[in-house]
């Protein structure tokens, strides 16, 4: 039997051209408003930092003992004797024109250090959060499918349990237990520095393994979640085969949902960098800022600071823009 | 209160870390005292030993015991993360709650503050206030602090906002009562239960970031030392003696670890209702048995009229419940010739929408079908799923679901999601399939089809998402369309639409229809055939021309008398059916109808009445009651107090 239904087509309207315009110009603006306002107010809060420590910070920096003459050098020398106002017009001039200050300690441009120190983080952020999502992904829907409702309430008791405590190890301590397993114990890899491509290995996992198993706990969530929804019963009654249900129609719900939490752990692993680099003495930002915090080297911490802030601006922007990417509603929907 | 905490206790997790708190806390208390000077003592001739019978974690390079270091470290490495979460508490609940006492204007800008803070990591804010307030002990506790009190903050807008929702505070607020009272008065002492559960888990993580700073070397300085300090000073020496690094590591993942469990199995304990997650759900058998045994006495498949498209005997359908396997569907049996229009009407609760699920297989792993026989097109749908079964499923029977909205998958484009039936199932190309899907839309009364395929399911009315559903299921070539309650979700104005939708392809290309529906009119008009349920079985099978006259069921009788004609009173209460449907779970012996049956007499109760042919009924009229045909009482007997649910 063929379906030879076929109802006469009514003449198409100017209606299409109307109904392909999207909503993306408001969402556009939407966000770049917030995104200015937090880069204002990060901007604002770095500056401020060096006001806020109690007492006079150049003393503080340079000791009880340093000849005035030196402290008042100093003082003129970062602009504090300016009038505040002046001071702030000046660090935004500066940040405009990639000025960032020179340094207390080394004598060299604040923006020279960053821009020496800034990739090695950034490789080591962006593996991170690769090998995090590599594992994220199928773990979360292979549990998901398997402790789907009225399935495997052992596995999802086992599974909760494990995630629970292996995302509460903090990525330095476990950068430590790692170090000593396959640095020391075993002598597999090298435990220091990022010369060479096994270098990586050990810190990218330190920082990946955390963010992974959450990110795989809500993937799961979401998974029995979806699993659940009328059209995943849709997609059934189409007789697709499992792989497509799971693959095509779950799991692309399922993600939208887990990028918001996916975002927040996303910064967060960009900050994590600051300890896992200090545990594998990793040439970047993060080895550098807190060097620069125990030598009281203002300038540094400061624009260092702003660059972390802005990586996690720039991370929560990107999953915003690809939460609209996936979830055509999310433009529309108001926030 | 009291079984609440005791449930924390009874989880395994939730004891464990019960114990775990109360250890850390006991070594706080005790540690100093037994062995404060044990660990200070320095051993000049073993320096950087390692772990030995004497020193059983080795020594450090003074040649001091790193264990019991690390036990008197307890004491200093738990007061500074308890100061800490409770500066981040304390602020969060000023900040939190601040927009509530400050009204509208400052307050959303106070929170916009807190929404912009909440997005920066807690240790990049722990960093920044590090170096506002210097390195040392006192300025990690305030740098931890303050990064964990815009979590906090929001935590409290939220839970104020609830409270604040709430009757009784709206009354206090119209009887003039000021905002910093209520706050205190009403608000505070709701949101206190959450926020101390969230302040155990904070206290676990504020160890953590604790130890964080006091391992950067931004924190305790010697020579106090916590375990941070102590894993900063380890790591220095990890190659000599590993156990240094070690052990300081263990103890704070321990205690960090017990801090948060604790919160979360009491956050559980006391969140959850009793029973949940106690294997409250018993897992249903899931396999459904490949070899029924036949009944005897069932006609063989051979001696079947060949037009039969689908054939249901003795259907039932089992699923776990609170209290044991419960029977929604028991013992159904119909079936559906090519072309026929049979319509299934029951309250809800009848068991229609699960015979519907049961009959296309589509009921999710909890639910266990069972029958003597399922067939459709001659295939056993008992019989597990294969590629074979799923592209004839798949292009020969339809499916559309009540609920248009949630029923397209939201993510995906209304063209691919239609393409997709026959790239898979007819092994047509991509461009084919979409052009089939352009076709198929337009056929289904779409207008503008060719920029519709590209839309999402958000953009389509709902009336039209449901002529796309029906334009799906005609991908294929469906001999059978099963609709359950298609226009229940829709707008009244677009519900006939639908319904004659259905009915032109019925006509156009002799397709078998199962229309499940509440709406005894709706299956009236659409149907030839109408089954009627009551609790999981048919009590009435009838032609559709006949309703109104052929009906002998009471309940039938009642479902008609329900529908408002010509001749009704609108100014008088419509006429429902009193009493309230069966619960699947409990069935009562005999008829189920029994309850609500004006005719109900002592066997009615006792046996339950086969589903057999009418008295007088026209041909093929099948009923399920003792009493068939007989008078009902005057309507005015009717107890009208006692109306829950009109079907
Ligand atoms: S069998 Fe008895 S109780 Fe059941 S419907 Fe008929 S008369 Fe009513």
């Amino acid at each position: 039997m063929s379906a030879t239904f076929i109802a006469p087509n009514p003449p198409a309207g100017p209606a299409g051209t109307r109904l392909r315009s999207r909503p993306w110009a408001r969402f556009a603006v939407r966000r770049l408003r917030r995104l200015l306002i937090s880069l204002w107010v990060l901007v604002t809060v770095s500056f401020a930092m060096i006001h806020l420590i109690p007492g006079d910070p150049v003393r503080g920096a340079l000791g009880p003992t340093a000849p005035a003459e030196l402290v008042e050098a100093q003082r003129h020398a970062l602009g504090l004797d300016d009038p505040i106002v002046v001071q702030y017009l000046h660090y935004l001039k500066g940040l405009a024109t990639g000025d960032l200050g020179t340094s207390l300690v080394s004598r060299l441009p604040v923006a020279d250090v960053v821009a020496q120190r800034l990739p090695a983080t950034l490789v080591l952020a962006v593996l991170a959060f690769l090998v995090a999502v590599a594992v994220a992904v199928p773990l979360g829907v292979v549990t998901g499918v398997l402790t789907r409702r009225g399935h495997g309430r052992r596995t999802e008791l086992a599974f909760t349990t494990t995630s629970i405590i292996v995302a509460t190890i903090p990525d330095f301590l476990l950068g430590v237990a790692l170090v000593y397993v396959f640095g020391i114990e075993l002598g597999w890899l090298p435990v220091a520095g990022n010369d060479t491509a096994p270098a990586y290995v050990l810190p990218v996992f330190s920082l990946a393994i955390g963010p992974a198993v959450i990110l795989a706990r809500i993937i799961r969530v979401e998974m029995v979640g979806v699993l659940e929804a009328d059209f995943v019963r849709t997609a059934r009654a189409k007789r697709l085969p499992a792989r497509t249900i799971y693959a095509g129609h779950a799991l692309p719900n399922a993600v939208t949902a887990a990028l918001t939490v996916g975002g927040l752990l996303l910064s967060a692993l960009v900050a994590g960098t600051v300890l896992v680099e200090n545990v594998f003495a990793w040439p970047g930002l993060g080895s550098t800022i807190v060097r620069s915090i125990l030598t009281k080297d203002y300038p540094v911490v400061q624009a260092i600071v702003l660059v972390y802030g802005v990586g996690v601006l720039i991370t929560n922007l990107a999953v915003d823009v690809a939460l609209a990417l996936l979830d055509p509603r999310s433009k529309i929907r108001e926030d | 209160m009291q079984g609440r905490w005791t449930r924390v206790v009874r989880t395994p997790l939730g004891l464990t870390a019960t114990v775990l708190v109360v250890a850390v806390v006991a070594l706080a208390v005790l540690g100093p005292v037994l062995w404060g000077s044990g660990a200070g003592a320095v051993d000049t001739d073993a320096i950087l030993a390692p772990p030995s019978a004497e020193h059983l974690a080795g020594t450090d390079n003074l040649g001091r015991d790193i264990l019991l270091r690390v036990l008197v470290a307890t004491r200093l490495s738990i007061v500074l993360a308890l100061l800490a979460i409770t500066i981040a508490v304390v602020c969060g609940l000023v900040l939190g709650s601040a927009p509530f006492v400050l009204g509208r204007r400052s307050g959303r800008l106070l929170a916009a503050g807190v929404n912009i803070a909440v997005a920066f990591p807690g240790l990049l804010l722990a960093l920044f206030f590090a170096v506002v307030f210097g390195v040392g002990a006192t300025g990690a506790v305030l740098a931890i602090g303050l990064a964990g009190a815009p979590a906090f903050a929001r935590l409290t807008q939220t839970l104020v906002a609830g409270v604040v929702a709430r009757d009784y505070v709206a009354a206090a607020q119209a009887m003039g009562i000021g905002r910093l009272r209520i706050l205190v008065r009403h608000v505070l002492p709701n949101i206190a239960e959450p926020l101390v559960v969230n302040a155990t888990i904070g206290a676990g993580s504020a160890l953590l970031s604790f130890t964080g700073l006091s391992f950067l070397g931004l924190g305790v300085q010697s020579p106090s030392y916590d375990w941070g300090r102590l894993l900063y000073d380890g790591i220095a020496t990890i190659y000599v003696n590993a156990a240094a690094a070690l052990v300081p590591g263990a103890a704070v993942l321990l205690a960090g670890l017990a801090f948060n469990l604790f919160g979360e199995s009491v956050a559980k304990g006391l969140g959850v209702p009793a029973g949940i997650g106690l294997g409250a759900v018993v897992p249903g058998r899931r396999a459904v048995p490949v070899d029924a045994p036949a009944p005897a006495g069932r006609t063989a498949a051979a001696d079947r009229p060949s037009d039969v498209v689908l054939d249901v005997r003795d259907l039932e359908v089992t699923v776990p419940g609170p209290a044991g396997p419960v029977r929604p569907v028991r013992g159904v049996s119909f079936d559906v010739r090519r072309g026929e229009a049979i319509g299934i009407v029951g309250e809800s609760g009848s068991g229609k929408s699960m015979t519907a699920l049961a009959i296309t297989r589509l009921l999710a792993g909890r639910g266990r079908v069972d029958a003597a026989r399922l067939e459709f097109l001659g295939q056993d749908l008992l019989a597990p799923d294969t590629a074979v079964r799923r592209r004839t499923l798949g292009t020969t029977l339809a499916m559309v679901f009540q609920d248009p909205m949630t029923a397209f998958n939201p993510t995906r484009r209304i063209g691919a999601q239609l393409a997709e039936v026959a790239t898979h199932h007819q092994g047509m190309t991509r461009r084919a399939a979409a052009a089939r899907a352009v076709d198929r839309l337009a056929a289904v009364r779409i207008p503008d089809a060719p920029a519709r395929v590209r839309q999402y399911p958000h953009e389509f009315s709902g009336g039209m998402r449901q002529r796309a559903m029906i334009g799906m299921g005609l991908m294929g070539s469906p001999a059978l369309i099963v609709a359950d309650e298609p226009t229940t979700a829709l707008d009244v104005t677009v519900q006939q639409q639908v319904l004659d939708l259905l009915t032109a392809i019925r006509r156009a290309d002799d397709v078998a229809l199962v229309l499940i529906s509440h709406d005894v009119t709706v299956v009236g008009e659409v149907c030839d055939r109408i089954l009627v349920m009551y609790a999981g079985r048919i009590v009435e099978d009838l032609p559709a021309a006949d309703l109104v006259t052929a009906a002998r069921h009471p309940y039938t009788r009642a479902l008609v008398d329900a529908v408002p004609d010509m001749t009704t009173d609108l100014a008088e209460p419509l006429a429902t059916i009193p009493g309230r449907p069966v619960d699947p779970a409990d069935v009562p012996r005999g008829c189920a109808y029994a309850d609500r049956c004006p005719l109900a007499g002592a066997r009615c109760r006792a046996e339950d009445p086969p589903l057999v042919a009418g008295p007088d009924g026209p041909p093929g009229h099948r009923v399920a009651c003792w009493h068939a045909g007989e008078p009902l009482p005057a309507p005015a007997g009717r107890d009208y107090d006692e109306l829950v649910e009109s079907p």
